[in-house]
């Protein structure tokens, strides 16, 4: 109690108009938003001035040829002939594996290409395609897909999220507009590996925002788009699953209401997918593509579940891939399970957001075949979250920034990434920031001390990483010890957010017990 | 109560003013640090050779080596700084000060190391915009850093094409800052230095002499003299380290020459925006009128960025312009402002000053860079928040000689930068100015309206007036000049090269100089306007 009387002083005598920033933000929202979106532009423009994956590194190059070669294969074969392999299309040479929207996407990219230079995107000869033109287009259609998708729907949820009377205050809002669009871990990966992760990531904003302002309809046909773009948008699934069966449940006609989301999913799959539902062989040639598990649990090394522990057990050599995939499954669903048992009994805005948070943290732990790049996914709610759990926030984009340190390592982007590491520091301690009283148990918890000494600890083990030549005996010691601990990091926060989750419950039943006694 | 918190917050400001100005430094240096692989230009391999010749030959060679072109042509103490530098490059990597396997030599290593090094020296700029703003109520402060630390013509000019004007400018500043507290030993020997360093900003020579001899040395004989020579020595001392050992070696000569290339042109090479791109308009357009009356005119043989080849002067009509006239024009143009630095020395004035100074040498200056718009650009935005009128001009000035900059940068690459940089700067400097002037005129209009609620009489007409007079708003012909930055930069980007191809590729740069010259002119008008009327 003493803590909130505290509290309350402390924000009082921060006035929105002697703050720091009260020049920025007195001409109010659509100002903020641009200054703050054209920043947030140029720092994707300065990033996309490094190497991308697989520079200069024949045959196979990286992700770059291999969102080249989809715009390739998508503006010179028919679309029937995109995911077959065949004479024209060598599947094995970075062939389709994303769903049709990404294919539809390569091809409106290829046209842009085509049109400014042609020979980046011809048939065959293109392949290993690298020209200072190429790399400036190609980096210009990432940056548009960020501009036109990632941003407006970035504007559209923090103009429904700060729509409620309670959080009125202008520092905050430019706060997470701020950091909702300089997520250095989205802006290394897009702009600096290459990759189109803002596309599905903005409809999938773009669906949250439209389901907490009430539009669940148009909310699930955004997350079917995104779910169409990168099948990874599935590890959010859960969530919007169990968020939106618990409002249908608690409305008057349940099954019309359920029905009448089903045939939208339906309709909007029905649309994306149209030119492969012709036959039945068709579309599975397509699904085929989509799952890829003959590439194993996990690939390099990802901070989660069986990679970390792969070092006492060997998973790849013990299990055939059926039972790990029987396994892997099984795990996942156990434990996104509290969080949507906690959404179908209680549905609320705050509660969808963690039920995201802890659904996709529970994929990215236990499902199979995840990649380094697919925190991505758990940190896009953990940002919507960032002024409740500030702390969990930092905590949590530190150890993921961590995370894929070697992957920055091996892409030749490591000064981008200490500088964007540092830019999102001084971004948290912006001056006047007016600092809110953490108030996750999970925070003090952990002590000042050990938070310290992780920290310390993690700052040396960048050093050693980039300073030091690993024993020949295990030449991936460094990766497994960098993995490890941000696996443990990363169970730390799912468990401090899957008990925050059910502790809304508790919220919701105090506030009740209040307003009573008032 | 009210008290308490007051002093408490006081406290709380000044603690944490150098925090807040660490933070916005720091945050540019992300950006600097995000800028190491983009374009640069010649002066990275001017400012390597420098670190090889300072390296690897004996002092008495350094002003005639002539391995490379790029010969060093900076007074010693920038010498003495790149051999400094040259210890820490060789540690990182030896190739980079050999000098002949370093030629042209770009590998990774090296292109951090030059870089990290101007990001290293922008900490002059830092402690200058501290010492300069320290004063200053914590508003305009953060005004003020973000122009000037966040300046966009510092990243083009430094961050992407390279050279050290952060560190030259923040030695500057540091020297204001002195004469501004009334240290004028201190600001005098400063400046000295910074001579030392880069001649170019001999400009403001005379407004320094004028100011010191009436501020420091006047007053009484013996006071005078004794204070007069103290200056002298200390000046004459700061000149001898530099100097004294190519002195004692007998290649004074040599260095003056290397100094003061004369044999380079009237204009560089992309004509800087100033008063010589008129007077060669004028000569072209005299000449094309003339040979339609049918006069004989003949095409001048030599041309203005060429240099004096002979005795051919560049121009067809118009009287040929030697270095010298340049220097009377100079002076000429600086006399108002030693007049008046004469008649009234004050110390709030001499930031106004010796930008004025660099205005005019930046106008009739000979063989000008456009770089050297930022001598006088950074030092103005330290009294751009004073009056809305003083925030007007810095907002057209600050605005189009930073577009001035952009042919600097022509690779694909660097273009969304260079226009992403000028948009925040505008948009940053648009709220801020409007945030500054539009609250000053609130609180007025509210004291005026609690001091008028006593008496009821208070007309509030002029209420209304009061405000509208204090409120930040640029002009009909400023927005109309601004939006014409726009069709320039339409034309040459996209229109030239539609209806004429590669076909008069001098034109859009042409257009650029001319456009840019008519702000900076209206700039100095104002600049000499408001010096003059001041009292």
């Amino acid at each position: 109690m003493a803590n909130k009387t505290k509290k309350n002083t402390t924000t009082t005598t921060y006035d929105d108009n002697n703050n720091t920033w009260h020049w920025i933000l007195q001409k109010g929202t659509p100002t903020t938003f641009t200054t703050i979106a054209l920043f947030a532009i140029l720092i994707r423009f300065l990033v996309s001035l490094y190497p991308y994956s697989g520079f200069k590194t024949p045959p196979k190059f990286g992700d770059f040829e291999a969102q080249r070669h989809w715009m390739e294969i998508t503006i010179n074969l028919p679309i029937r002939e995109w995911y077959r392999n065949g004479t024209n299309n060598d599947l094995s040479y970075w062939g389709l594996d994303y769903p049709p929207l990404t294919a539809y996407q390569s091809w409106i990219h290829g046209v842009f290409l085509r049109f400014f230079h042609p020979p980046s995107v011809s048939l065959f000869t293109s392949r290993g395609h690298e020209s200072y033109l190429g790399k400036q287009l190609m980096r210009w259609t990432v940056i548009s897909s960020d501009a036109l998708i990632f941003f407006p729907a970035v504007l559209y949820f923090i103009i429904i999220h700060y729509n409620q009377p309670s959080r009125s205050r202008k520092t905050d809002l430019a706060w997470h507009i701020t950091l909702l669009l300089l997520n250095p871990c989205l802006i290394l990966i897009d702009h600096g590996h290459f990759q189109y992760n803002c596309i599905s990531l903005g409809f999938t904003v773009a669906a949250v925002a439209a389901i907490l302002s009430g539009k669940d309809l148009v909310g699930s046909v955004l997350y079917c788009l995104a779910l169409n773009h990168k099948q990874m948008s599935l590890y959010f699934a859960p969530a919007f699953f169990s968020h939106l069966l618990g409002k249908c449940l608690r409305r008057e006609h349940p099954v019309l209401e359920v029905s009448k989301l089903g045939f939208v999913v339906l309709g909007t799959f029905a649309a994306v997918w149209w030119p492969y539902l012709y036959s039945t062989q068709s579309f599975l040639e397509v699904i085929a593509r989509l799952a890829p598990f003959e590439r194993g649990i996990f690939e390099d090394y990802v901070a989660n579940f069986w990679c970390a522990t792969s070092i006492l057990i060997k998973w790849k050599r013990l299990f055939a891939t059926g039972p790990l995939k029987l396994l892997s499954f099984s795990l996942t669903i156990i434990s996104c399970f509290p969080s949507m048992v906690q959404q179908i009994k209680s549905p609320s805005n705050k509660g969808f957001l963690y039920g995201l948070l802890n659904s996709s943290l529970a994929f990215y732990l236990f499902s199979f075949q995840v990649h380094e790049k697919s925190i991505l996914l758990p940190l896009l709610p953990a940002t919507m979250l960032a002024m409740e759990e500030p702390f969990i926030f930092r905590w949590f984009m530190q150890f993921a920034m961590f995370s894929m340190f070697p992957l920055m390592c091996r892409d030749g982007l490591i000064a981008p990434y200490f500088a964007l590491f540092v830019l999102f520091i001084l971004v948290l301690n912006t001056p006047d920031q007016n600092k809110i009283k953490e108030n996750n148990y999970f925070y003090s918890y952990l002590g000042s001390t050990t938070r310290r000494l992780i920290l310390f600890f993690s700052l040396i083990l960048h050093i050693v990483y980039l300073t030091m030549q690993p024993p020949k005996k295990y030449p991936f010691l460094f990766e497994a010890i960098i993995m490890n601990l941000c696996f443990s990091q990363f169970v730390i926060v799912t468990l401090g957010c899957n008990i925050k989750q059910w502790m809304l419950n508790k919220n919701v039943k105090l506030d009740e017990i209040e307003k009573k006694l008032i | 109560m009210g008290k308490e918190k007051l002093s408490f917050k006081q406290v709380h400001d000044s603690s944490s003013a150098k925090t807040t100005l660490c933070w916005f430094f720091l945050v540019v240096t992300c950006i600097k640090v995000l800028l190491f692989p983009s374009y640069r230009s010649t002066d990275f391999e001017v400012h390597r050779n420098w670190l090889a010749l300072t390296h690897s030959l004996p002092l008495s060679q350094w002003y005639f080596d002539e391995t490379s072109p790029w010969t060093l042509d900076y007074p010693p103490f920038f010498a003495y700084f790149e051999r400094f530098l040259s210890v820490f490059a060789h540690i990182v990597d030896p190739q980079i000060v050999h000098l002949k396997e370093g030629l042209n030599y770009s590998s990774d290593k090296v292109v951090y190391f030059q870089r990290v090094t101007v990001i290293l020296s922008d900490l002059s700029l830092l402690y200058g915009v501290y010492r300069l703003t320290r004063k200053l109520d914590s508003r305009k402060q953060k005004l003020v850093w973000t122009l000037v630390i966040w300046s966009p013509m510092l990243l083009i000019v430094d961050h992407v094409h390279f050279q050290y004007n952060g560190f030259l400018i923040g030695i500057l500043l540091i020297s204001l800052s002195f004469l501004e507290e009334g240290m004028d030993l201190l600001g005098g020997f400063v400046f000295a230095v910074l001579l030392c360093f880069k001649h170019l900003f001999a400009v403001a020579a005379p407004v320094y002499f004028v100011y010191l001899l009436r501020h420091y040395c006047w007053g009484g004989i013996v006071r005078g003299f004794s204070r007069l020579l103290i200056m002298g020595s200390l000046v004459v001392a700061v000149f001898a380290s530099a100097f004294g050992p190519f002195f004692h070696l007998g290649q004074i000569q040599q260095v003056i020459q290397r100094l003061f290339p004369f044999g380079r042109g009237l204009c560089h090479a992309y004509w800087a925006p100033n008063f010589w791109v008129f007077y060669i308009m004028l000569d072209k357009g005299l000449a094309f009128i003339l040979r339609k009356i049918g006069f004989n005119i003949q095409a001048p043989a030599a041309s203005f960025t060429a240099g004096l080849v002979g005795d051919s002067s560049p121009f067809s009509v118009l009287p040929r312009i030697t270095p010298s006239v340049t220097f009377i024009m100079v002076l000429l143009a600086l006399s108002p402002c030693l007049f008046k630095a004469w008649k009234n020395p004050r110390p709030q004035m001499i930031t106004r000053w010796i930008s004025y100074a660099y205005t005019c040498g930046f106008l009739f200056g000979w063989h000008v860079h456009e770089k050297a718009s930022l001598h006088f650009v950074i030092p103005l935005a330290f009294v751009a928040a004073q009056t809305p009128e003083d925030a007007k001009h810095y907002f057209l000035l600050s605005i189009v000689s930073c577009y001035s900059l952009f042919p600097l940068l022509f690779e694909a690459q660097e273009y969304p930068i260079k226009v992403l940089l000028l948009l925040l700067h505008f948009i940053l400097m648009w709220s801020g100015f409007s945030a500054q002037f539009s609250d000053k005129a609130e609180t007025r209009a509210t004291t005026a309206h609690t001091t008028k609620k006593g008496d009821q009489f208070g007309s509030k007409g002029s209420l209304s007036a009061d405000v509208k007079n204090n409120g930040f708003a640029i002009g009909l012909i400023e927005s109309v000049y601004l939006a014409g930055l726009v069709v320039v930069e339409i034309w040459g980007q996209f229109l030239h090269p539609l209806l004429f191809g590669d076909k008069l590729a001098f034109l859009p740069l042409m257009l650029i100089s001319v456009y840019c010259a008519l702000g900076i002119m209206y700039s100095w008008i104002w600049q000499l306007r408001s010096i003059v009327k001041s009292h």
